[in-house]
């Protein structure tokens, strides 16, 4: 870019030899290498503490045992099993009500909405929404259905509802967006409707990236603990019933142990803490891997 | 269907025509259901102000005296300003460390490291978004807080006695879990989300203006100064902006870390607290009265700050999205 070429062709480089320009330029490029650097000391620490603290207190039992037991009770009684499947219940029933709504509300604002003001709006405040605390959906949830119906995974499952659906909405309206037009009017001009186009060529064709997008909203919820604590509030049994009763997740399991002095519960705390990172890990590859092979389709 | 195959050819489907009057019940019906989960944004933004609203008028009619005062001891005192104090100092600590690593990583994916080699670099940052708070929050506590400690106790005796650095940073009660732990988990939490957002705007300067730098003999920096930063201010603004409303509102992992105690003080190794850490520490206490109306309330405060925060945010990241489009 900066070389121009000799006589005989050999790359001729015109800058300044050296200098302060180059110099700064230099220093400049390893400090960028270097903010990069400095976020993977964290990430290192964290996971390599995570795996070795989590893979002490996992095995078999821990994950499917029923019974969460006290703070004091050394690592070795009792499991995780109950937030194991409340976390997977709750997340999985959140998906169901917000993957479906996102979505459509991504049709709206791409196939109907156009230009007008209320798709602008819905389109401006959804990404705005992304940014709403999960705490405050805790207790937005908290307001409108725990104090009237009282506590179950299901009122979690709201409230991480309402998380996710802002951003189930923006991933696939961008996904949606980058379906070619000409797609639309050749099922038009087969004189379909707007509602079996949308449904059956331009959903389709977006659906790989729709996919991946809701699988990281997925991901992002799953590890979501305040809009927990005011909705499902907390058990140490199993409670197989979503739709009613106090439930508990892991993420909940983690914030109460990591509190405890108790080395136990501290054990627990990062056997759940691997347990769902794990999760949330796999959802993200899953997610990639849709997307890589989405990308070499379109390409 | 059969409706339309008998259309006059004139006019065409989508145009006003009395073919619009036609269209099947299923595909009203489909636009309908559209149209109402994008609504659904809406109505729930409105339903939860109105809720809060509703629910902390005990607390809100206690007056101005009672809302604008700092201590918030769950008995008589329902102060905001600690607990405010609290939020804004350690989201201010996240942005300021953690913007310029967070802009420095979407240089260096944008300008230094080839595009295709930028894949596995982004996969790296999006891991640490993919960490729960809950996560940053037991390592913060278990590991960093007691080892922060120690840093911050040969800190503080290293300043004692000069005038600034001493109120800032020494101080007889410093300890591990304060402001400062609080500031640096916010870092490390809201770089992957500026980090996205500012490598998009990047993403979007015209690569003849990067070379038209290049030409006139600038160096890379040089050409980041003078081509990329004038055309991405606006979008990099409004990113750091959404991380600092990311930091405002992140609640468990700075509850974990930040102290549990409500003080406005100058020094940054102090505990403290902020406004999502004493709704998610206290609501379990607060059976009914003054005390859970003072934490919804609380929790309308947060909610409008980080609108009003996310709201100048999308404003210039659009601004500057529409700008590359060039409409």
């Amino acid at each position: 870019m900066t070389a121009a070429s000799d006589s005989l062709g050999q790359p001729v480089d015109l800058r300044e030899p050296g200098g302060w320009r180059r110099s700064k330029n230099q220093i400049m490029t390893v400090l960028m290498w270097l903010a990069f650097v400095i976020v993977l000391i964290p990430l290192g620490f964290v996971l390599v503490t995570l795996v070795a603290k989590g893979a002490d207190a996992i095995s078999w039992q821990f994950l499917t045992n029923s019974t969460i037991p006290p703070n004091v009770v050394p690592l070795g009684v009792g499991g995780m099993g109950a937030a194991v499947v409340g976390t997977l219940e709750i997340t999985g029933f959140a998906t169901v009500l917000a993957v479906p709504l996102g979505v459509l509300g991504a049709i709206y604002l791409n196939e109907y909405g156009g230009n007008g003001i209320l798709a602008r709006l819905i389109s401006f405040m959804s990404s705005v929404m992304t940014g709403v605390p999960s705490i405050v959906m805790g207790l937005f949830i908290y307001i409108i259905w725990v104090l009237h119906f009282g506590y179950s995974g299901m009122a979690g499952s709201f409230a991480l509802a309402c998380l996710m659906l802002p951003i189930v909405i923006r991933s696939s309206y961008e996904m949606l967006r980058l379906v070619p037009n000409s797609l639309r009017e050749g099922s038009y001009a087969l004189g379909a409707t707007k509602a079996r186009v949308t449904l059956t060529v331009v959903l389709p064709a977006a659906l790989s990236g729709i996919v991946s997008g809701a699988l990281l909203a997925v991901a992002r919820a799953a590890g979501e603990t305040a809009p927990l604590i005011f909705t499902i509030l907390t058990v140490e049994q199993t409670n197989p019933n979503l739709f009613s009763g106090p439930d508990t997740s892991l993420p909940l399991q983690i914030f109460s142990n990591a509190q405890s002095a108790y080395t136990g519960a501290n054990a627990r705390a990062w056997g759940a803490a691997l347990t769902l990172v794990a999760i949330t890990f796999i959802l993200m590859i899953v997610a990639r891997i849709i997307t890589a092979l989405f990308t070499r389709n379109t390409r | 269907m059969s409706t339309v195959t008998k259309a006059d050819p004139a006019t065409p489907a989508g145009s006003a025509s009395p073919l619009h009057h036609r269209r099947p019940l299923g595909d009203r019906g489909f636009q309908i259901l559209a149209l109402s989960a994008g609504l659904l944004v809406l109505v729930i933004l409105v339903l939860i102000t109105v809720t809060t609203a509703q629910q902390s008028t005990t607390w809100f009619s206690g007056g101005f005296k009672d809302i604008f005062q700092v201590a918030f001891d769950g008995n008589t005192r329902f102060g905001a300003m600690g607990v405010l104090y609290g939020t804004v100092v350690s989201s201010a600590i996240g942005i300021i460390i953690g913007v310029p690593v967070s802009v420095g990583i979407a240089l260096l994916l944008t300008q230094v490291v080839p595009a295709r080699w930028a894949r596995p670099f982004v996969y790296v940052i999006d891991l640490l978004a993919v960490v729960p708070s809950v996560v940053w929050g037991l390592w913060g506590i278990i590991v960093l807080v007691p080892w922060l400690q120690k840093i911050y106790l040969d800190i503080a005796s290293g300043v004692n006695g000069i005038p600034v650095l001493d109120s800032l940073f020494g101080g007889p009660n410093v300890t591990g879990a304060s402001f400062f732990t609080a500031g640096l988990i916010l870092a490390i939490m809201i770089t992957p989300i500026i980090t996205s957002l500012s490598r998009e705007v990047i993403a979007t300067v015209p690569t003849i203006d990067k070379e038209g730098a290049y030409a006139l003999g600038a160096t890379r920096w040089e050409m980041i100064r003078g081509a990329v930063w004038p055309h991405s201010k606006g979008g990099v603004t409004g990113s750091v902006l959404v991380g600092f409303g990311r930091a405002l509102g992140e609640t468990i992992a700075v509850a974990l870390v930040i102290g549990d105690s409500v003080e406005v003080t100058p020094h940054l190794f102090y505990s403290g607290h902020s406004i999502a850490a004493i709704i998610a520490l206290q609501f379990g206490e607060a059976n009914g009265g003054e005390f859970r109306s003072a934490l919804i309330g609380l929790g309308l405060f947060l909610f409008v700050l980080t609108i009003l925060v996310n709201l100048v945010a999308r404003w210039f990241v659009e601004r500057s999205a529409r700008r590359a489009r060039g409409d």
